[in-house]
This record gives structure tokens, sequence and C-alpha cells, in this order.
């Protein structure tokens, strides 16, 4: 902790710096943990799937007010308020599925105003909106994409520590296919996930898996599969290893042989299995298949896989030889896709199982490109680029394949960064704070979760709405 | 005879490391739970009730009276795995495995480890006989006079700590100067035994850098390679030290003899069905194993040479011959140790070892020696170099120990 550092996070350096703006961040709600508030539902014209799910979910939902004229009062100046909420809300979710000219949209501004500022701590505003590409009509596919401004907006004017994301929702998508989504973004998991917007179609045909249970802490989607987590020995990787096994996964852990004594310890403490990898050799994928069939018996199968590892070799370009390109790009993009092409074999032992879950990991550095980060950001948008692929290649078959987009992460990695320039990147996103390991990892078992199976070739950030690349 | 099998299923050690380098501050306790840890995370074993651990330690603290049993309790392995020490100086480790194999043939275990460590660098240190005796007579004693009075006849010099002694109780002589009469009795030349020395290095290092130890090793505390290996070292090079061993004229150097050394290794065993079950890989069957011991006492049978009793009467139980084997492992106490066995073994008539099969991935000279610990990581790396060769392969092992003994076993690839 440098000098600066220690006096900013002395008691009186807090103080000063609120004063200068810098306020102390929201402690954000983490976990599996439903709002506190009641969960609003604006059922708007032509909607419905949002009712079903969260009646699916096992969530009572009540009525929003709406900023109409006749709805107001004026405050002690004179000036007419919105209507005002007396318990604050803990979620407003807006099914605009059904909307489809611009005149409508004006029902959205009606149930947005009033939470604006009354929306409890770590709230949650979640759109359903029609996929622009799926709607017919000149005005209904720019009315689609209005959305997306509007919840961005949503999500930078909102205050302690609530999030705004938005949900682009395929024709014939019914309450199992978004039922897994709207529970990870009402709980705690989707802390540090804000001004996001994805797709979600009708699961595939051959999807077996479970609709999504009731949101809440006791759920344990993964109990009895196998995920396999590279880079599982320290910081996020073992926090992606805790959060898999906090809802039930048999981990693999995977990470380099010189990684091994706290590979072990992570493995071991989560009554896992550990696998000494160089994930770069050519027979990865076919080493980790014999591992889990090794530990696991010659009938299991991979859940899912989670490719973690990753290194960065930070340089100016203009500094970058063959070398540190080549290790980057093929630890972080190379061999994930090496490692896929083995595992969807699906005669291999060990292999991925029939409706298994792929996830990588991109970088926002790779969304926006990075100052000495060319090899880095290049394997991380081909991570994006890669998964897009996969979840084309195997349209076929039940599997899917995404990934999340870190944005600034509190880990041993971040911390090296110098104070000033680190408080920068920390506090330029709309929660004014780094996200924790743990972020990443709940949205990776979120993707994998077994109800899962309609959100697939997306690409998530997990960077509480940074505005670099937004 | 029984038709139950014990196989290898797999191993595990720590890098093995110089005494008083970087596991200076680690126990044997330490080192034996983070063998242990390894191998339980390598087959996700974490919280799995086992039939028993075996091993054991040379060098041993008499706190450590249940050394293999606490490792376990402070492992991720349940708490209600029986385990039990065993000792045979530097034939501990081949010797647990043959002690935990004996019982899953006989159908009392099913799954089990078997171990060794050591750790040159906390060797128990002890008082003198007559400080000892002065101690142990004040703690009977029931008036502080007396208790005085226990203490009244020592002398200073009586309180200076006696060194662990590497001495053989009955000659006097330490490992390497009872070696240096063996080195000159068959007469073992300085350029054979640099040249043996140096080709450990060289196959370990290569093992190394082939990842034959991936599935073998797990680091600890920070050391991810054995720190004994010289990956660069030369005949030449080795041919610049001088002789600690032997006198004036002696071969023996502290390049061609065994460094102190830290470290622990244990190895997996199962009933064969068992394993085939749960999909464990087989990768040998312990065939069979001999102890034998020489009267060294009277100087004309030599200390290390034990091997040349136990081997033929193994051979000849089987029906094998030294040419049988793929694969042929001695314990390299010394550089001198393993020539002056394969001298032996060819003046004795039983054969002659093919230096090609001879310690193919390094042995105890690169990768050191933490002498109960040597028996672990040969099983270990045999049972995988057998597998890797295919079904019928077989191994010979022969570890030499103090007291004129020797443990040699066969392993077989199924």
């Amino acid at each position: 902790m440098g000098a600066l550092e220690s006096i900013l996070t002395s008691p009186l350096g807090r103080r000063a710096a609120a004063r200068a703006g810098l306020a102390e961040p929201p402690v954000l709600r983490r976990g599996r943990v439903l709002p506190e508030g009641p969960v609003l539902l604006a059922d708007l014209p032509g909607g419905g799937v949002a009712r079903a799910t969260l009646a699916a979910l096992g969530l009572p939902v009540a009525e929003p007010l709406l900023d109409l004229p006749e709805n107001r009062a004026a405050d002690e100046r004179g000036r007419p308020q919105p209507p005002r909420y007396e318990l604050r809300p803990g979620a407003l979710v807006i099914d605009a599925t059904g909307i489809r000219e611009v005149a409508q949209l004006e029902l959205l501004r009606q149930v947005l105003r009033p939470v604006m500022k009354r929306l409890a701590d770590s709230g949650r505003v979640i759109l359903l909106a029609t996929d622009a590409a799926t709607v017919d009509g000149v005005e209904a596919r720019a009315v689609a994409q209005a959305m997306d401004g509007l919840m961005r907006t949503v999500g930078k004017e909102l205050r302690g520590g609530a999030t705004a994301n938005l949900l682009w929702l395929a024709g014939g998508v019914g309450a199992d296919d978004v039922g897994s989504t709207l529970a990870f973004l009402l709980e705690g998991r989707s802390a540090f996930v804000s001004g996001q917007a994805w797709r979600i179609r009708p699961r595939k045909p051959g999807d077996r898996a479970a609709p999504s249970g009731p949101a809440g802490a006791s759920a344990r989607p993964f109990e009895g599969r196998i995920v396999v987590v590279t880079g599982a020995a320290r910081g996020i990787g073992a926090a992606i290893a805790r959060t898999f096994r906090r809802d039930g996964a048999e981990i693999v852990a995977v990470d380099m042989p010189a990684a091994g004594e706290s590979l072990a310890a992570v493995a071991n403490g989560l009554r896992g299995s550990a696998l000494q990898l160089d994930i770069t050799v050519p027979d990865a994928g076919a080493r980790i298949a014999a591992h889990v069939a090794r530990v696991h018996g010659s009938d299991a199968k991979i859940w899912a896989i989670v490719h973690n590892a990753g290194i960065t070799r930070d340089t100016m370009l203009a500094n970058l030889d063959e070398r540190r390109w080549a290790s980057v790009l093929d630890v972080n993009l190379a061999a994930e896709m090496r490692i896929n092409a083995t595992l969807v074999d699906a005669a291999l032992a060990g292999g991925l199982a029939e409706n298994a879950r792929i996830v990588g990991i991109a970088s926002t550095s790779g969304w926006a490109g990075n100052k000495g980060q060319a090899n880095y950001a290049a394997s991380k948008a081909g991570v994006m680029g890669l998964v897009r692929a996969e979840a084309d290649a195997l349209a076929g078959r039940p599997i899917t394949a995404n990934a999340v987009a870190p944005g600034f992460i509190e880990t041993d990695m971040t911390a090296a960064i110098p104070f000033v320039q680190r408080e920068i990147f920390r506090r330029t996103n709309s929660l004014a704070q780094g996200g924790q390991p743990v972020d990443v990892a709940e949205t990776l078992a979120y993707l994998c979760d077994p109800a899962s199976g309609g959100v697939d070739g997306q690409v998530i950030r997990v960077c509480g709405q940074n505005i670099i690349g937004a | 005879m029984s038709t139950r099998q014990a196989v290898i299923v797999g191993g595990n050690r720590t890098p093995f490391v110089k005494a008083g380098g970087a596991y200076a501050q680690a126990s044997g306790h330490d080192l034996l739970t983070a063998a242990l840890d390894g191998l339980v995370a390598r087959f996700g074993l974490a919280g799995e009730r086992l039939d028993e651990v075996v091993a054991g330690a040379v060098l041993k603290h008499t706190r450590d009276f249940n050394l293999t049993r606490e490792a376990v309790l402070g492992s991720a392995l349940d708490p209600h795995t029986p385990a039990c020490d065993l000792q045979q100086a530097c034939g501990t480790g081949l010797e647990a495995v043959i002690y935990l194999a004996n019982k899953i043939r006989l159908g009392q275990a099913a799954v089990g480890i078997a171990g060794g460590v050591d750790s040159a660098s906390d060797a128990p240190i002890v008082v003198g006989e007559r400080w000892r005796r002065a101690l142990l007579a004040a703690s009977r004693a029931r008036k502080p006079l007396q208790r005085a009075a226990a203490f009244a006849a020592l002398r200073p010099r009586d309180l200076a700590p006696v060194p662990p002694g590497v001495v053989e109780p009955r000659t006097g002589l330490t490992m390497g100067e009872s070696q240096a009469l063996t080195t000159r009795r068959w007469g073992i030349t300085r350029e054979a035994q640099d040249e043996l020395a140096a080709a450990s290095h060289h196959h370990l290092a290569r093992a190394w850098n082939e990842g034959f130890f991936d599935d073998l090793v797990t680091p600890y505390l920070g050391v991810a390679r054995d720190t004994v290996l010289r990956p660069d070292t030369s005949v030449e090079a080795l041919a610049k030290l001088t002789p600690v061993f032997g006198g004036a004229e002696g071969t023996m150097t502290a390049g061609n003899s065994t460094a102190l050394t830290d470290g622990a290794s244990v190895v997996l065993l199962a009933e064969e069905s068992t394993a085939r079950a749960r999909n464990w890989p087989v990768l040998a069957r312990v065939v069979d194993a001999q102890v034998a011991a020489v009267d060294h006492t009277t100087g004309e049978e030599d200390l290390l040479l034990a091997g040349r009793r136990a081997i033929p009467v193994l051979l000849a139980r089987n029906g094998w011959a030294l040419g049988d084997f793929a694969f042929i492992e001695i314990h390299e106490a010394f550089a001198a140790t393993v020539l002056a066995t394969i001298a032996a073994l060819e003046a004795d008539g039983v054969g002659t070892v093919d230096r090609a099969k001879l310690n193919v991935n390094g042995s105890s000279l690169a990768a050191g020696h933490p002498f109960a610990a040597t028996g672990g990581r040969i099983v270990a790396s045999l049972a995988t170099m057998l597998a890797a060769r295919g079904p019928g392969a077989k191994g010979l092992i022969s570890i030499c120990a103090a007291g004129g003994q020797a443990v040699t076993a066969i392993l077989e690839a199924v």
C-alpha cells in the first residue's frame, strides 16, 4: 500500500475523499440472495413471458406505480413529483416484449421514473424486449433497439449498487427458457453485471435439462455434475471452482504443473480433483478427458468446461516480439479451441456431455482494445469470436458456448497496478468499484446452469457498466 | 495361490530438495502430509476413507512415533483412515509398498497408500547419555534436593548434543567409508562412477523436460523440480571434484555419492478389480519381493551389496532372468554401489545388467535420496514406465539399506 493509498483509506482520508466527490462505493448484494423489497412487474401490452417466468420461480410480484399526471403530487415547493413508493422496491421487471411503436415507449418511462430514486440498495431494473432482428417492420425494429439506449442510461443513473440489464428474447421463448436468467439477474449473483444486453432463444431440441428451480439460496443446479475449471489454482479460477462447488458441482481443477501445490489445496478443499496440465500441449483435451474418466469412471462426462486459464505479457506493440505474442495467443485462445475440438467428440470417454456447457473468458480489453495489450486484446476478442463460432458450429447439438468479459476485478494481478491508475480503473463504472472474482464466477455458473440452454453464443460483460468500450 | 492382485494405480511425491534448502523448516510430518494431499487431489480422494496408509521415516523424532497416522489426520483423507509406521532404513518406502501389497493380496485391504519421508534438515538431535540419565533421574525425583542431586555428577561436556549418527553401529564406519571399501574391493573406477552419475542427471533432466513427472510430482513450498538435479553436469565437471571417501586414493566424491535430501513420496495401491471398477489406471502389479542381509560385521561381505543375495532368490522363484526385465532400478546410494552390485551379480553368475535398461529416468544421484522416500519414488516412476511399455513389461527394483540389507521387488505391467 503506497503513501497516497494509506492516506486515502484512513478515516480522515475517507472523509476528505467523500467531500471531493469520491464517495465510498456501495456494498453490493451478492450470492443467491433475492432483493430486499418487492419485485415489481410492469407487464406491458403484448407481454406475458415475464409474469409466467416469475410465477415459475415462485416469486410474488407487485404492480408498479405509474408516473401519470393525475398520480403526481406537488412537493413543498409546488413542483409535481412522481408517485412515491412507501416501501422501496427491490426490483422492477419490465416486460416490453410486445412493444412495437415509438409512442408505446412512453409506457416504459411511466414505470421507470418512480423507481429511479426509490429502488432499494442493490436493486434491479430488468428489461425484456423482443430481439430486434426477429421483429417485422421498420418502426418495430427501431423501437426494439431503442430499449438498449434506455437501459444503459438507467444503469448509469441508478445509485446504491443497483443495476439495469436488457434481455432480447427470440420468438417462441417461454418461461423455462428465461427462468435461470431472471433468477440470476434478480439475485446477488449478478452484482457486477450492469448495462448489459444479451439474447435468449428457445432451448435446443434435445436439451434434457430440468427447468430452473425456485430462485434463492437452496438451488444446487450442478449437483452430481462434473465441471472442469482451468487456471483453478488461485485468483478468479479458484473463485470459479468454489462457486460451482457451492452449487453442487464435482470440480476438476486444472492448472500448470508448477502451480500444483495450491491446485491440490483448492481441489482437496472442494472435495474435487486436481490435474496438473500445461493446457498448450497438443493432447491437453485428451488428458482432461482421461483424468475425468480416471477420477469419475469411464461413463462420466463433463457437464461444463470453464476456460479460465490465461496469461498476460504486456508491452507496447512497438516492443512486442514473436515470443510474447505467441505465448498469449496460444494459452488464451488456441489452447481453448483445441481442447474444445477434442472434447466435443461424443464418443470420447470423459468428454463433454450431450448438452454440455462451454464457457470462455474474454475481457473488456478485447472489447475496447488496451494500450500495451495487443496480444492479450487480440486473444480475448478471439475468445468472443470463438464462442460465437462454436455456438454456430454446434447448432445441431444441445451444447452451448458462451463467454464472460470481465472488467476491473480485484485480484493479485490488478492489485499490482499503481494506486492512482488502479483507483481510476476501479471507479470508472456505474457501480464506482472493482468487481470481485466471485462476480465473474457467478456469471459463468449462470451460463453453465442446466436451465440456461437458451443462452448460446453470448458474451456477457462483468464490468459494473465500465465506460471503456461500452 | 490367491487370485487377488495388488496393483500400482499412481503416485505422488514432493520435489526432492537438498538438505538445508527450501524445506529446511518443514518437518517430516509436513512433507508426508503434502505428498498425501497431492495424491489425494490427483485422484479426487478428499474425504474418502482408505483401508490403510503405511509409511515411515529413517530420521525420526520421538514425537513422531505415529508419524503416518498424524499425517493422515492432517491430510484431506477421511480421518477414519487407519495408518501405521514402518521402518526398514533406506528400504522403508519399498518395504511399505510390499506390506500393503501383501495385505491387498490377502484380502485385508482393497485400497491404500504406501510411502515414506525423510528430512535430513529436520534430523532429531539427542542429548548425551549422562545428561539423558540425569534428566530421567530428575523427573523421577520427589524432592528438590533429590532433583538437584540428579544433576550433581554432570560435567560440562555431558551437555553437548549428540548429532544423528550415520555410522554402522557394528563397524563404526559411515556409509561412505563402508562403500569405499567395497569400491576398492570391486575395482570400481572413478571414471565409471562419474559416468553413471552424469547419466543419472541427464536422464532425470530429460524425464522432467518430457513432462514425465507432471502426474508424479506436486510442487511444495514453491519448489517445482528436484533441486539436487544438475542438468548440465558432465563427466568432465564431475572429474574435477575432490574425493571425500576412501582416503588419498579415494574415487568417491560428492558428485557420485547421494546428497542429504528432504522429501516425501507416496504410492496408491489397490486390488486390481477395485482399481478397474473405479476406472483407475492399472499401471503395474506387484509380482513378488525379497529382502536379504549380508554379514558385513566380519568385513568379508559388503555392507551395501545385499542385493546380490536377494535378487537371485527373487529371479529363481519367478523363473526369470535379468534379461527378461524391460527396466532395472538399482538405487544409487553411491554410483559405486550400483556398479559393484552389477559386478557382483555377474561374478555370481546371476547375469548381466543391460545398462540401457538401468535407471533410465535417473535415480538417487540426480533426484536426491530422502532415505525412506526413495522407494516410493522408484515404484511410482517404474510403474508408469512399465505401463507405457505395455502389458507384460517387467521391472526389477533393488534398494540397499543400512545394516547390510537390501529390499528388492518385481513389478509387471498388466
